[in-house]
């Protein structure tokens, strides 16, 4: 039953380009919203013998746990919002209609990643998210754009041949692709170099499409470079679904957790809450340092799995919904900020919160949310990790996280007052609020982020546990 | 391994070197041709005949194709030019062959041997009961690609003429 | 052995992507390297036993890489339109 998340998608696609443009932008636009409410309803409500029951004739092998379900909710709230604001944000029809029919293609290949339980369709999957990444960056032809794209393309494709190496390695072991013989398989010869080299390889694959220090070369470029709604979606939902979800997956599930990968996790994390979070003071660029301060909050969700302990999985699973909801929201207040001014370098921005009250305020609610602090959802998915880190006796990455923390403080209170707050820059008196398109979904968000952190106490043993000790 | 598989990969690792280090882009395509040619051949000699020939009919032929239209699409600069280039990168790439030749003596010599426990052969052996009855789910990957490329290709080459 | 050829391979294709200035020898490079790939896993399939996993896996794997490569294609032609030349030192806009 799984599997028609990734069948309705593309059997949509195909229906959609069978007719003309002027009959299906409306249809296209309303299809997808049902789409991803329905998504968002389906991971919520049904649990998982409603996921994994077989599918007619074919046998197509799905499966869901909760944090598959947890991605799918992920996924479909920020297609949700991405829907809403791209409809006022993309200007011209024939774009807009291109832009929709890619965002099909992006649905199928995530919903696919997070779906299948076969590390060779796993990179399948990688591939289809990947080349709609970067036909989607391309789509204006801009001349950012597509170096952006380019960019994007060669570091993910030398990511590629990293995963294909240890594929082939590990199917030399092991024989077997599927993720329980490949389990099976490593148990029974263990410690061999070709092993090592496979297991290093695969984690070096994912660490560059995770954009993750030191392997983080293309993420400012594309973040920036892309229009609005793209930079929405990518670092919303793509590169979690592409980066961080397969090795949260994959070193859990399928190698196990053993000294020289968590030490590995430890060091590659919190290099990047560090460095991220110190060359993100230094931008002038909004949408630049937000792209830097995603690559230090994802150090966070991989310091808290190399941890090893339930409380630091379930951390670290929290902070990845919570980093894709206030992500996203500050992404599309920067897009909305866009939008209605055409600036994005925060100099000459300043006291805008006056003429655009509903941005500034939920730029507010996610920027101290991204900080950490209470009752929001950041303030406690951070405290899990930091507790984790401390139980499990790792007491100077403890430190280090929470001294990134405050870091993180400084430059999200710098964006705030450079862009919100303060009197008003010059030639932006005519400004005025974004669209209902933007704004909704920035609402929307706001009010997850503050339900998420104020009934916490409530959702943590029904979600966060079993999400975090069992998958 | 026999003298004639021997062959065959010294001759794939001469063509590859041909293909980086040739003076002009069009002798590069040509010599990426000529390589996916003897990989297919090595990999029909592994008893790999399936493989073998998509990959001689795809990446020699469909990828040579794209590879020359663009080379000819994109051809700015004058014969001197490329003949002045030329001087200039063979300062960079002389390296490779002797990092090619020490790093084949460096592994030949240092005798690494892994042996491990390889896994009991498969029960099915047949490619197609393979691709189509137990790995759909890649099949279903191969439409949405081939889709989704077909689609990048429509946008992304459409305007060009306009520019 | 045949180990040892893919790796000289990868080699190839790595010093390739590496010491170019030419976007379209950036894409030979990165041919370069999965056709070692592609080697490799034929020859496991081969040492295994599981040669009908390996020429499945294989032939998807061809089907994907020419749908980058033509995506690749794209994006260089978009580029050269603007800029009319392949040459990345003058493409290098964006500084990060």
């Amino acid at each position: 039953m799984g599997a028609w998340f990734i069948l309705i998608p593309l059997l949509s696609l195909m229906v959609i380009s069978l007719f003309s443009q002027k009959q299906m932008k409306t249809i296209a636009f309303w299809w997808i919203i049902l789409l991803s409410l329905l998504q968002i309803v389906l991971a919520i409500a049904v649990n998982g013998n409603f996921w994994n029951g077989p599918f007619p004739l074919i046998n197509f092998e799905i499966f869901a746990d909760q944090l598959s379900r947890l991605m799918l909710l992920s996924i479909g709230i920020v297609l949700f919002s991405t829907l809403l604001a791209a409809e006022s944000w993309i200007q011209e029809d024939e774009r807009k209609f291109n832009f929709y029919n890619i965002l099909l293609v992006l649905l199928a290949g995530m919903n696919g990643i997070v779906l299948v339980k076969d590390i060779f369709t796993l990179y399948v999957f990688l591939e289809i998210t990947a080349v709609a990444s970067f036909i989607i960056i391309a789509l204006k032809k801009e001349r950012d754009g597509l170096e952006g794209a380019f960019k994007y393309l060669i570091f993910s494709s030398i990511a590629t041949v990293m995963l294909l190496t240890s594929i082939a390695l590990i199917l030399l072991v092991t024989g077997d692709t599927s993720f329980t013989g490949i389990a099976a398989g490593l148990k029974a010869s263990a410690s061999s170099p070709v092993i090592s080299l496979a297991i290093g390889l695969y984690l070096c694959g994912l660490f560059i499409k995770s954009g993750l220090m030191p392997f983080h070369g293309w993420l400012p470029d594309a973040y920036a470079a892309s229009t609005s709604s793209v930079s929405l979606l990518l670092a919303g939902i793509v590169t979690k679904t592409v980066g961080v979800y397969p090795l949260i997956r994959i070193v859990y599930s399928v190698f196990g957790f053993n000294s020289p990968i968590q030490n590995v996790l430890l060091l590659v994390g919190a290099v990047s809450i560090v460095f991220g979070a110190l060359a993100a003071l230094g931008q002038n660029d909004f949408k630049r340092i937000l792209a830097y301060s995603s690559i230090s909050q994802v150090g966070y969700i991989i310091i808290g799995l190399g941890c090893g302990t339930p409380l630091g999985m379930a951390g670290a699973i929290l902070h990845l919904f919570n980093h894709s909801i206030f992500k996203s929201l500050l992404f599309l207040n920067a897009g909305t900020v866009k939008a209605e001014s055409g600036l994005r370098n925060m100099d000459q921005m300043g006291g805008l919160a006056g003429k655009m009250p509903v941005t500034g305020a939920t730029s507010a609610i996610a920027a101290l949310s991204t900080a950490g602090l209470p009752p929001l959802s950041g303030f406690w998915s951070k405290l899990a990790i930091v507790i984790a880190l401390w139980q499990a006796n790792y007491h100077y990455y403890a430190l280090i996280a929470i001294l990134a923390s405050i870091i993180t403080l400084s430059y999200m209170l710098s964006i705030q007052r450079r862009v919100f707050f303060g009197k008003l820059a010059n030639g932006l008196e005519n400004i005025k609020e974004g669209g209902l398109g933007p704004t909704l979904p920035a609402v929307i968000l706001a009010a997850i982020i503050i339900v998420v952190g104020l009934f916490f106490p409530l959702f943590i043993n029904s979600i966060i546990f079993p999400a975090g000790s069992i998958l | 391994m026999s003298k004639i598989d021997l062959i065959i990969l010294i001759a794939m690792i001469l063509t590859a070197l041909w293909t980086v280090m040739a003076r002009s882009l069009l002798r590069a395509a040509i010599g990426l041709a000529l390589t996916s040619v003897i990989v297919s051949m090595m990999m029909y000699r592994l008893n790999a005949p399936l493989a073998a020939v998509f990959e001689l009919s795809v990446c020699a032929g469909l990828i040579s194709v794209i590879f020359i239209t663009t080379i000819s699409l994109t051809q700015p600069l004058t014969w001197s030019e490329i003949a002045d280039h030329a001087k200039r990168r063979m300062r960079r790439f002389w390296l490779l062959p002797l990092l090619v030749i020490f790093t084949a003596i460096l592994v030949l010599v240092s005798g690494v041997n892994f042996s491990l426990p390889l896994p009991s052969p498969e029960v099915e052996g047949n490619v197609r009961n393979v691709l189509w009855n137990l790995r759909p789910f890649d099949l279903l990957g191969q439409i949405i690609i081939l889709l989704a490329g077909a689609y990048g290709v429509v946008i992304l080459f459409r305007e060009i003429k306009s520019k | 052995m045949i180990y040892l050829f893919v790796l000289l391979l990868l080699i190839i294709g790595l010093y390739c992507i590496f010491a170019t200035f030419n976007l379209m020898r950036l894409l030979i490079g990165l041919e370069l390297m999965i056709k070692a790939v592609t080697l490799l896993l034929i020859n496991v399939g081969y040492s295994n036993g599981h040669l009908g996993l390996a020429q499945s896996l294989v032939i998807t794997l061809i089907v994907i890489e020419v749908v980058i490569m033509v995506v690749g294609a794209g994006i260089i032609l978009g580029l050269h339109s603007y800029h009319k030349s392949l040459n990345t030192k003058y493409i290098k806009l964006l500084k990060g």
